[in-house]
């Protein structure tokens, strides 16, 4: 029986799922994402329902909680959030 | 057919949590084509098998031995996305299990209307039950930007230095020609429309194509914050349409419908001055341009 998780057992090449695939987002990030959460819908109101920060990350750097949180070891500071934040939750500060 | 179709608009919350795509992976920052991979592989789940040519999403899938996607993928050939997917859909059959487990390539704009459309116009002709999607950044991106059969007129690529001097390939209209049972174009700056047409489609048996337009920030000269405006910039003034192609019916999506009156569509200068590969472009052009989408729509009438 071959186990597919272990790469050297393997016949074929199979390549194993893992966060951090590339590393971690390095010095070359110029912004960063800062979430102010006295502006955060999802804080202000219990039945509010938002999340548009955590639809429109590429990256999968924003959780889908209340709220949001920011993942900045693998964030690349591209900024959609804070454009797309519909009550400017989220500011980029230069690094 | 239609019946079956829920239409009611999704939220952002309504989507699923669940993630196939892991964070710290190899694309850009600000790639649209990440944020549109991660909400198709959403609607397709855990039951698919993926095929992908040498493409952009290559590299995001990542170097042997570690992989930033939990899914099944199969990486092939750069011309072979839908012969390598046909290939799969007959070995799952002889094993019974064709109806269980969805298929489905995912190919660039050049490995689909330039080196692929061979391959994906024999399946379509036989009619292999698979899901093709393909991501349109309009250019070759992951070589550094040459010109390809998607690149927009007058567009700076490395191989048009002076603007490509013809229009965009119409991909999805030869797809129809084919008569296959689902086609749909959508934008990745609208995410639920990507998450509910890939649904969509996996209600279809059949070739089913979905065309999306990716807007890349590196290749297109725009900053990388502004990925999604510039996708909804492409559909609100009528140069990218958002349609579905139901049994040979066509159906204008929500975003696009307001395109319908010429006077509600934006001017394509306003997509068009914001990116650093149509800077070179005079009045005459934009004048051509506009033109152009305009007789475009006139065209798309004809199907409705």
């Amino acid at each position: 029986m071959v186990d597919y998780k272990d790469p050297k057992s393997t016949i074929a090449a199979v390549q194993v799922p893992s966060e951090g695939e590339a590393g971690k987002t390095g010095s070359w990030r110029s912004f960063k994402p800062v979430f102010n959460p006295e502006k955060c819908i999802l804080i202000k109101s219990e039945k509010a329902r938002c999340h548009i920060c955590w639809m429109f990350c590429p990256e999968v750097a924003i959780t889908k909680s209340r709220p949001p949180t920011i993942n900045l070891d693998y964030c690349k500071g591209c900024g959609i959030c804070s454009t797309e934040c519909p009550h400017g939750a989220i500011t980029m500060k230069k690094e | 057919m239609m019946d079956m179709i829920e239409t009611k608009r999704l939220r952002p919350d309504d989507l699923p949590e669940q993630e196939f795509l892991l964070p710290g992976n190899r694309s850009c920052a600000g790639c649209s084509m990440s944020l549109y991979y991660r909400m198709a592989l959403k609607a397709l789940g855990k039951k698919t098998i993926i095929t992908v040519p040498a493409s952009c999403l290559t590299v995001l899938h990542g170097l042997y031995h570690k992989t930033s996607v939990k899914m099944n993928v199969v990486h092939t050939t750069f011309e072979t996305t839908a012969a390598s997917a046909s290939g799969i859909v007959a070995a799952l059959e002889a094993k019974g299990l064709g109806d269980e487990i969805t298929v489905c390539g995912f190919a660039g704009d050049g490995g689909t209307s330039d080196i692929g459309i061979q391959g994906l116009s024999g399946a379509a002709e036989r009619n292999t039950n698979f899901i093709y999607a393909c991501y349109d950044n309009e250019m070759y991106s992951n070589t550094g930007t040459q010109r390809s059969g998607q690149t927009p007129y007058m567009a700076y690529t490395t191989t048009t230095p002076h603007g490509k001097l013809e229009h965009k390939k119409n991909m999805p209209m030869i797809m129809h020609a084919h008569g296959i049972p689902y086609i749909a174009t959508s934008c990745s700056s609208y995410p639920q429309d990507v998450y509910a047409k890939f649904k969509k489609a996996k209600l279809f048996t059949g070739t089913r194509y979905i065309h999306t337009l990716i807007p890349c920030p590196p290749g297109w000269g725009f900053p990388t914050d502004q990925s999604i405006e510039m996708g909804r910039l492409a559909v609100k003034s009528g140069i990218f349409p958002l349609f579905e192609i139901i049994d040979g019916k066509m159906f204008l999506s929500p975003e696009s419908e307001r395109c319908l009156d010429p006077s509600k569509r934006l001017k394509v200068e306003e997509y068009l001055k914001l990116q650093g590969r149509f800077k070179h472009i005079q009045p005459e052009h934009i004048e051509y341009y506009q033109e152009y989408v305009d007789n475009h729509w006139n065209f798309i009438n004809q199907f409705l």
